[in-house]
C-alpha cells in the first residue's frame, strides 16, 4: 500500500546527475530531459563530461555530469546551482558538492562508498560519516545493491546487472518528480530490442527505483512542476549541434540545391557530421575528408559545382581552414563554415566551452579578407542561424562563418517547430544565359553570378589570383586590385541592410545596456530578469550578426551611459565595438571553460549600478 | 499546386549533352596569352591536352580543370573549359568536391611535384585510396620553378639548388610508387617531349573510371634544364627508355637487343645478343595485373643502376569509384527509407503541443 506523501508544487528545479564516465549519466539525463519535455516544462540542459572516453572508474577526473533545469516558466540557462544532486560514487559527490545550493538535496549511492572508491576520491574519512554534508538534505540509497537485487532472477552477469543502476536512479527521480515512465519504457524496448533480457533488466531497474520511492519511508514529499506557458505550437527538445545540422539541411531544401558537407571529426562539432550523415534519404552528400583542409576545399569544389558547400569544425580546425576561406572569398562562392568553439588556444580544453574564436573568425586570414560572421544564442537558435548563414552565403556569394560553442552545441532546450512556410525563402539563380556572361559582373547586392560546370557556353576560370573586375581574367593591375578589395568589402557591408536591426529589450536608453553575443544570451537574460524584479533598470541587446553588425548598432550604443559586454574570452567583442564605434565599453570576462553563471552577471551589473535605479 | 510542407530533395545538377560534339584543338584554347617561360615543357603538355581533348567525347562545358599552385597550376586558365585555380596542394581536394557534387563532370587536375607530393601529399594519397574519379596530370620537373629553384620532393638526393647549396639530403619520392601504394587504379608515365605517347596516355586516362595519375616528365629549362635529357635525346633514348605495352615483353635498346626478365621478385637486365636469353625469357607486361607487386617493381627502376626508365601504363585495374558509390548509397537509402521529407524529419522524435 502506498504511503501518504505530500505533493509540493515548485516553479523551478535544477537537477544534476553525476557518476563515472561509464555510468551512463548522459543517457540518464537525456531520458529525464525527454520525459520532462513531454510533461510540458520549459527546460535547458548542460552535459559536462571529461575529455577521456572512459577514464578509470572512481577517479575525480573521470566524473561525468548532466545538468537539467526545468520550470513552469520561461527559462534560458541550465541553472547556476543544482537543487538536487544524484551522486553515483564518492568522486561524483566530491566534484559536484561545491556547485550545489546550500540546502540542496543529495541522493547518494551508498553502495559505491567503499574504501576503494573513497580512496580514489581522495576522501580520508567517509563524508557520509562526518560533517561534510551538514546542511544538505542527504538521502542515502544503496542504489547498486537494490538494482542487483531487482535483477536477481535474470540471467545476466553481475557486471551487466550493475550497469542497470542508472535506470534505478532514473526511476527514483521519476517518482520524486511525479513523472510518467512510459517514454523511457518505450525507449528501452526500442534500444535493446535485440536482447529481451536487457529490456527486462532495464525495465525492472527503472520500476524498482520508482517503487522504492513509492514504498519506503525515506521520501515524504514528491514534487510537481507545472507545464510552462510557452507560445503555442509543437515543440521538441533539441541539442545545439542537432539543431545546426537540421538547419543546414532545411536551408538546402529551401534553396533547392543539394547539400555537400566536407568535414573532419573534431570535438565538439562531430555531432553535426553524425546527424547529417543519417539523412542520405535527402540526397545529402557527406565527405569525411582526410583533414580539415581537405574538408573545406572539397566543400569549395562542391560549391563551385552548384551544391550548398558546408564545413563544420571547432577552433583548431578553423585555424587549418584559414587559407581556404580566403580562396572561397576570393572566388566569391557561397560557403558556410560552422565553428563550434571550444577552450583554446591550441588543443586547449576540447570538451569545454569558450567564445574565443571571434577574432579568428573575423580576421585570421591573409590580406583584406572580410567574411560574414554570425553566432547562435542558444541550442534552438542554432537551427535558425544555420538557415540564416546559408541564406546570406547564397544571396551574397560569400563565405559565412557561424559561431556556436560547446555549451549550446551539447546543451538542449525546446525548439518550437516552425511551419515550413514560416522559413525564409532562399532563391538560387544559377546563371544559364551565355549572352553577356562574365564571371565578375555583379547584381544589386554586388554578388557575382553562380555559373556552374555543365552549363553550355559559360566555361570560365576562377581562382585565388586577383581577377580583373567584370571580365575575370588574371590581373596584376594595381588599381584593379584596390577596386576588387573595395568591392569585396562593400559586398559584406551590404549584408547589414539584409539583416534585422539590433533589438533592445527594455528601455532604449538609460544607465546600462548589457550587450552580449552568442551563447551568453540565456544567462544575461535571466540575470536581467532577476534584477528587474529587484528594481534595477537594465536593458539588453544581443548580437547574432557580428560582421557586419546591424546597421543601427552605433545608434543603440549611443543611448546608454554604460555598456557592459560579458564574454567568455578576454574581450574580443569589446575590441570590435571600441574599434568600430570609438566608445568605452565595460568588459566582463571569464575564461574557465564554463558558461557564465546568472549570479555572476547579476553581481557585475549591481557593481556597476549600485543601488536599484528603477522607479 | 505543390504541397508546401513536403519539401523533397532536389535532383542532381549539371547535364551532359547526349549527341557527340565535334571539337578541334582550338576549341579548347581559352585564348589567354600563355605565360610560361619560353622553352618550358608545359607548352607541349598543353598542346597535347588540347589535341587529345576533342577525342575524349566530353562536351567541354562538362570538363573541369582544377589546379593548385605552381607553374603547372596555371594550366586551367589556358583551357576553354570550366577551371578552378586553387591554393597550394589542395587541387585533389577541390576536385574531389567537384566530382562528388556532380559525377557527370569529367574532372582533371593539373599539378606539379611540389604541389601534389609535398604540400598536397595527403590529399593525393587519399584521393587515390578512395579511387575518386579524377584524372591527375603530374608535371614532374623535379624542381620548384615558380619560387625560383629549390629542390622538390622528387629531386634526386645530392641535388644542388638555392636551398641546398651543399646538396639535398632528402631521399626523393617516386610518384608512381606513391600512387600505386595509395591505391590509384590507373598509373602511367609519359614525357613532354614525346607528344604521341603523351596523347595516348591522356586518352587512356580519360577512358578510365577511377583515380588516374599520369606522371609527366617535364623539362624546366630555367632551373633544372636537361633533367630528362637521357630519356629524350635521340641517341640516348633507346638505351634508357623501356616502353610498357600490355602483353608485350620488356624489350629496349637501339637494336631491341636488351630486355628485362623477372627472377622471382628480382628484375634482371639481360642482353639478348649473347644467346643466353631469348625474348621468350623476358618479363611480359600485364597492365591489368590485380597484384600491384610487379607494377611496384617497375616503379623502382628509376633508382636502379643501369635500368631503363619505363614509360607507359604501369597499372590499370577496375574498382568502384567513390563518387559512384556516393550516388549508389543515396539511391539505396532512398529506396528503403523513401525520399526524405523535411516536415516529417523536423517533427520526428518526441514532440509535444502547447495550445
Amino acid at each position: 500500500m502506498a504511503k501518504d506523501v505530500e505533493i509540493q508544487i515548485l516553479d523551478d528545479v535544477t537537477v544534476r546527475f553525476a557518476g563515472d564516465s561509464g555510468d551512463g549519466m548522459q543517457l540518464t539525463g537525456a531520458q529525464f530531459t525527454n520525459t520532462t519535455a513531454l510533461a510540458g516544462n520549459d527546460l535547458s540542459t548542460l552535459p559536462d563530461y571529461p575529455a577521456e572516453i572512459r577514464a578509470p572508474a572512481g577517479t575525480l577526473y573521470g566524473v561525468s555530469g548532466f545538468q537539467l533545469h526545468f520550470s513552469s516558466s520561461d527559462i534560458q540557462t541550465p541553472g547556476d546551482s543544482p537543487d538536487v544532486l544524484i551522486a553515483m560514487n564518492p568522486a561524483a559527490l566530491k566534484v559536484n558538492l561545491k556547485d550545489l545550493k546550500p540546502d540542496a538535496t543529495i541522493i547518494v549511492n551508498t553502495s559505491a562508498f567503499d574504501s576503494k572508491n573513497l580512496r580514489l576520491a581522495e576522501y580520508a574519512v567517509n563524508p557520509l560519516d562526518d560533517d561534510t554534508l551538514n546542511g544538505y538534505n542527504v538521502i542515502q540509497v544503496p542504489l547498486t545493491d537494490l538494482t542487483m537485487k531487482s535483477l536477481e532472477e535474470l540471467r545476466l552477469s553481475n557486471k551487466e546487472k550493475e550497469r542497470c543502476k542508472n535506470f534505478f536512479a532514473l526511476g527514483l527521480m521519476f517518482w520524486l518528480y511525479n513523472r510518467e515512465v512510459d517514454a523511457t519504457i518505450e525507449w528501452i524496448e526500442s534500444k535493446f530490442k535485440k536482447d529481451a533480457v536487457l529490456v527486462q533488466a532495464n525495465k525492472n531497474a527503472l520500476y524498482a527505483g520508482y517503487y522504492y520511492g513509492e514504498n519506503t519511508e525515506i521520501f515524504s514529499t514528491r514534487y510537481h512542476v507545472e507545464p510552462a506557458k510557452l507560445p503555442a505550437g509543437t515543440y521538441r527538445n533539441i541539442q545545439g549541434n542537432e539543431a545546426t545540422a537540421l538547419g543546414l539541411l532545411t536551408a538546402s531544401l529551401r534553396a533547392g540545391i543539394p547539400l555537400f558537407l566536407g568535414s573532419y571529426p573534431i570535438t565538439p562539432a562531430s555531432e553535426i557530421l553524425h546527424e547529417l550523415s543519417r539523412h542520405k534519404d535527402f540526397g545529402v552528400k557527406i565527405f569525411q575528408a582526410e583533414d580539415e583542409i581537405g574538408a573545406i576545399c572539397a566543400a569549395i569544389g562542391a560549391s563551385f559545382a552548384g551544391s550548398l558547400g558546408l564545413t563544420t569544425t571547432s577552433g583548431p580546425g578553423l585555424s587549418l581552414k584559414t587559407e581556404a576561406i580566403g580562396l572561397a572569398l576570393m572566388t566569391e562562392l557561397p560557403l558556410v563554415i560552422v565553428d563550434v568553439q571550444r577552450g583554446g588556444p591550441s588543443t586547449g580544453l576540447p570538451t569545454k566551452t569558450e567564445q574565443a574564436d571571434l577574432l579568428q573568425a573575423m580576421y585570421a586570414r591573409n590580406g583584406e579578407s572580410p567574411v560574414v560572421v554570425l553566432s547562435a544564442n542558444s541550442p534552438a537558435d542554432c537551427f535558425f542561424m544555420a538557415i540564416e548563414a546559408c541564406r546570406i552565403a547564397i544571396k551574397f556569394m560569400v563565405p559565412v562563418i557561424l559561431l556556436t560553442d560547446g555549451y549550446i552545441a551539447n546543451g538542449s532546450e525546446p525548439l518550437r517547430l516552425p511551419e515550413i512556410d514560416e522559413l525564409p525563402e532562399i532563391p538560387v539563380n544559377f546563371r544559364t544565359d551565355p549572352e553577356g556572361f562574365y564571371p565578375y559582373t555583379r547584381d544589386e547586392n554586388l554578388a557575382r553570378p553562380w555559373a556552374i560546370p555543365g552549363t553550355k557556353g559559360l566555361e570560365h576560370r576562377i581562382g585565388g589570383l586577383e581577377k580583373k573586375n567584370i571580365q575575370g581574367g588574371i590581373s596584376y593591375d594595381t588599381d584593379n586590385h584596390e577596386l576588387m578589395i573595395h568591392l569585396r568589402q562593400e559586398k559584406v557591408n551590404k549584408v547589414a541592410f539584409d539583416i534585422p536591426d539590433l533589438a533592445v529589450d527594455g528601455d532604449s536608453e538609460g544607465d546600462l545596456l548589457v550587450l552580449g553575443w552568442g551563447s551568453t544570451y540565456g544567462a544575461i537574460r535571466e540575470a536581467i530578469t532577476h534584477l528587474r524584479k529587484k528594481g534595477y533598470k537594465v536593458s539588453q541587446a544581443h548580437f547574432q550578426y557580428l560582421n557586419p553588425m546591424p546597421k543601427n548598432t552605433g545608434e543603440v550604443l549611443s543611448k546608454f551611459k554604460n555598456i557592459l559586454v560579458p564574454e567568455l574570452n578576454l574581450g574580443q567583442c569589446a575590441t570590435l565595438l571600441r574599434n568600430q564605434f570609438l566608445i568605452p565599453v565595460i568588459q566582463f570576462n571569464k575564461v574557465q571553460g564554463l558558461p557564465f553563471k546568472v549570479i555572476e552577471l547579476e553581481n557585475k551589473i549591481i557593481e556597476i549600478l549600485g543601488v536599484p535605479n528603477g522607479k | 499546386m505543390e504541397n508546401n510542407n513536403v519539401i523533397t530533395p532536389p535532383d542532381s545538377i549539371g547535364t551532359r549533352v547526349e549527341q557527340p560534339v565535334k571539337y578541334t584543338a582550338k576549341d579548347f584554347s581559352s585564348g589567354l596569352e600563355v605565360r610560361w617561360c619560353p622553352g618550358c615543357g608545359d607548352y607541349s603538355i598543353l598542346a597535347q591536352v588540347q589535341r587529345t581533348a576533342p577525342e575524349i567525347n566530353v562536351p567541354k562545358e562538362n570538363m573541369v580543370w582544377v589546379s593548385g599552385i605552381g607553374c603547372s597550376s596555371r594550366f586551367p586558365y589556358y583551357m576553354d573549359t570550366f577551371g578552378f585555380h586553387g591554393i597550394h596542394g589542395r587541387a585533389a581536394a577541390i576536385a574531389s568536391g567537384v566530382k562528388i557534387a556532380n559525377p557527370k563532370l569529367s574532372v582533371w587536375v593539373a599539378t606539379g611535384d611540389g604541389d601534389l607530393l609535398s604540400i598536397g601529399g595527403n590529399h593525393f594519397i587519399h584521393a587515390c585510396r578512395r579511387n575518386m574519379d579524377l584524372k591527375i596530370m603530374l608535371f614532374n620537373n623535379r624542381i620548384y620553378g615558380l619560387t625560383k629553384g629549390q629542390y622538390s620532393p622528387t629531386s634526386e638526393k645530392g641535388k644542388k639548388t638555392k636551398s641546398s647549396p651543399h646538396g639535398s639530403i632528402d631521399f626523393p619520392f617516386k610518384p608512381v610508387s606513391v600512387a600505386l601504394a595509395s591505391g590509384a587504379t590507373f598509373v602511367a608515365r609519359s614525357m613532354d617531349r614525346d607528344p604521341k605517347h603523351l596523347q595516348a596516355m591522356m586518352a587512356r586516362a580519360a577512358e578510365h573510371k577511377g583515380t588516374a595519375m599520369i606522371e609527366i616528365y617535364q623539362n624546366c629549362n630555367i632551373f633544372n634544364d636537361g633533367a630528362f635529357l637521357h630519356l629524350t635525346e635521340k641517341e640516348l633514348k633507346d638505351e634508357n627508355v623501356v616502353y610498357l605495352e600490355h602483353g608485350k615483353p620488356l624489350l629496349y635498346g637501339h637494336n631491341k637487343n636488351k630486355g628485362i626478365r623477372l627472377n622471382g621478385l628480382t628484375p634482371e637486365l639481360v642482353d639478348l645478343s649473347k644467346g643466353e636469353f631469348s625474348v621468350s625469357d623476358l618479363w611480359v607486361h600485364d597492365e591489368h595485373d590485380i597484384n600491384p607487386a610487379r607494377a611496384f617493381i617497375l616503379s623502382q627502376f628509376i633508382e636502379m643502376e643501369h635500368f631503363p626508365t619505363p614509360l607507359g601504363i604501369f597499372s590499370q585495374i577496375q574498382k568502384s569509384t567513390y563518387d559512384a558509390d556516393v550516388e549508389e548509397q543515396i539511391a539505396e537509402v532512398q529506396k528503403t527509407k523513401g525520399i526524405g521529407n523535411l516536415k516529417k524529419l523536423l517533427y520526428s522524435g518526441n514532440t509535444w503541443k502547447i495550445e
